[in-house]
């Protein structure tokens, strides 16, 4: 049984893409937390989906991905912001045809036959594709990720937890709900090569959801939904190595069942 | 611990220039002192609240406080689902004077369990704040404010549906900051309850009175501040302001 599940790990390729998804839960697990708690899920995946042209337009150009994510997401933002001018419509139609739009023009860049074959791992990830040079960059943002929740934790918990007393408590709410949104963003640059702009989303919320689940405490659920994209990771490599199926779907798949199983033990059983 | 006061000349704040949400509003309350705020549902309590916490543009007049105010919302206002303890609640009231990368100091959380035990919850540090009654969570969120230190303290409708053991307790803590020269802005519906702190503020999106109780809360003022929403009963004697939501307080 132990080598079934360390075999997989003796190739060099597996190791460096345990190594990115454990890079990446550092970011994804805790980001996530804050996304639920911040009632932000739709707005993750409106985010990530919607920058998709601008990181395939990066891609092609040779330009930064980042890059090509801050134009994406502006470009969004306007597009939602013009269409939610019209009352009859509103935001939440605004950010469903934007949305739409952005990411079918994405996946039709990044699937063309003219386009280059790894455009297409902007949309379902290849873990097993990643260099060192990637590993370095996932790692810069990841790291970036980190350090910014962790200076920001108690003022993301004043504004989520009582955003009408945060101010005199010491946190703008306006300032940190856009900060979440912005480190959404710079963390979907760090994983979409990894994941997919179409699956990152499985790692950002599905062990966060888990761990809100099975936690009392905002250290504890941090800390959990960090282990948990962890494990997700490393069981969707095992998985797809030996079904060989592909490995970024096998990852958001095991995500997704953590998240399941959580649900079935009583709320907040682990802490206290 | 500090010496409150609360000085308001002449203001009018608005979100939108041209647009005041609160005008014409002039008071002053000394260390000590715990003024009533009446008014109807979106007659501008908390908006009064907002101008003095810096959030509301202020478009004229001005603001004089002691200090930093402390704010005590509704408590229906805090989510539930969050997961954090009642201590970990009431250590949010040191988090402006704590750098993110230090530990929250001993002293601060020493002074947490004490303004837990102060309002009467010595025993639910450790309880998740979502699983207390109403009345215990509002004690949670003054508690919060009281390891704020604030010389001035906006507390928005805090007995408002909360059980009596609660309601008791809370009046209980006014009484002591009162003394520890505290000044407390209260936001209430019940007049009967605001007629026995030292002043009543009457607001109906402007400022329609001010005062000594038995001078303020004259049937015609409270026609003046609820306008149709006003029963007065007992001879005039005794006055319930219903909100617009059709509740009775």
């Amino acid at each position: 049984m132990l080598g079934w599940l360390t075999d997989p790990f003796a190739s060099p390729i597996l190791q460096r893409a345990l190594v990115e998804l454990l890079i990446l839960s550092l970011a994804c697990g805790p980001l996530g937390v804050w996304v639920l708690l911040y009632r932000n899920a739709y707005a993750a995946e409106s985010i990530s989906h919607g920058m998709l042209p601008g990181l395939v337009v990066a891609a092609l150009a040779g330009a930064p991905l980042l890059l090509g994510a801050v134009a994406g997401v502006l470009v969004a933002a306007a597009g939602i912001a013009l269409v939610a001018r019209d009352q009859r419509l509103g935001a939440d139609v605004g950010v469903a045809v934007c949305v739409s739009t952005l990411f079918g023009l994405g996946g039709m860049l990044a699937l063309s036959p003219q386009s280059p074959p790894r455009l297409g791992e902007l949309l379902f990830g290849d873990p097993l594709g990643v260099s060192g040079g990637d590993l370095a960059v996932a790692g810069a943002l990841a790291g970036g990720v980190v350090v910014a929740l962790l200076a920001g934790h108690r003022s993301l918990a004043l504004v989520g937890f009582d955003r009408a007393a945060a101010p005199s408590l010491g946190a703008r709410p306006l300032r940190w709900e856009l900060a979440l949104l912005v480190v959404l963003a710079v963390t979907t640059v760090a994983a979409v090569q990894g994941l997919g702009n179409l699956l990152l989303v499985a790692l950002v919320l599905a062990p966060a959801a888990a761990a809100l689940n099975l936690a009392r405490r905002l250290a504890a659920v941090l800390a959990l939904s960090v282990a948990l994209a962890a494990l997700a990771g490393a069981a969707g490599l095992v998985l797809s190595f030996h079904l060989e199926i592909a490995a970024g779907a096998s990852i958001a798949l095991c995500a997704v069942v953590v998240a399941l199983l959580a649900l079935l033990v009583p709320a907040g059983r682990l802490t206290h | 611990m500090s010496a409150g006061g609360v000085s308001v000349r002449g203001l009018a704040g608005a979100y939108v220039p041209g647009r005041d949400a609160l005008r014409d509003v002039s008071f002053a309350a000394g260390a000590g002192e715990i003024v009533g705020v009446l008014g109807p549902n979106g007659g501008g309590k908390t908006t009064l609240f907002r101008a003095l916490l810096g959030e509301l543009p202020i478009r004229r007049g001005a603001v004089e406080l002691a200090g930093r105010p402390a704010y005590v919302p509704q408590t229906e206002r805090a989510r539930l689902d969050f997961p954090v303890s009642a201590f970990d609640v009431v250590l949010m009231g040191a988090y402006a004077r704590t750098a993110w990368f230090r530990r929250v100091a001993a002293r601060d959380r020493a002074a947490a369990q004490a303004a837990l035990d102060r309002v009467g919850l010595p025993d639910s540090a450790t309880a998740s704040f979502g699983a207390l009654s109403g009345g215990q969570r509002q004690r949670v969120l003054i508690a919060r404010a009281l390891l704020q230190d604030a010389p001035v303290l906006l507390l928005d409708e805090p007995l408002s549906g909360v059980d009596s053991v609660s309601a008791a307790r809370i009046e209980a803590l006014f009484a002591e900051l009162r003394q520890e020269g505290r000044t407390l802005l209260v936001a209430t519906h019940d007049v009967r309850q605001a007629g026995e702190w030292d002043r009543v503020l009457c607001l109906n999106g402007r400022q329609v009175d001010y005062g000594r109780p038995a001078a303020v809360l004259s049937p015609e003022t409270l026609r003046e501040t609820y306008g149709g929403d006003l029963i007065v009963l007992e001879g005039g004697g005794r006055a319930i302001g219903v909100g617009h939501h059709g509740h009775a307080h």
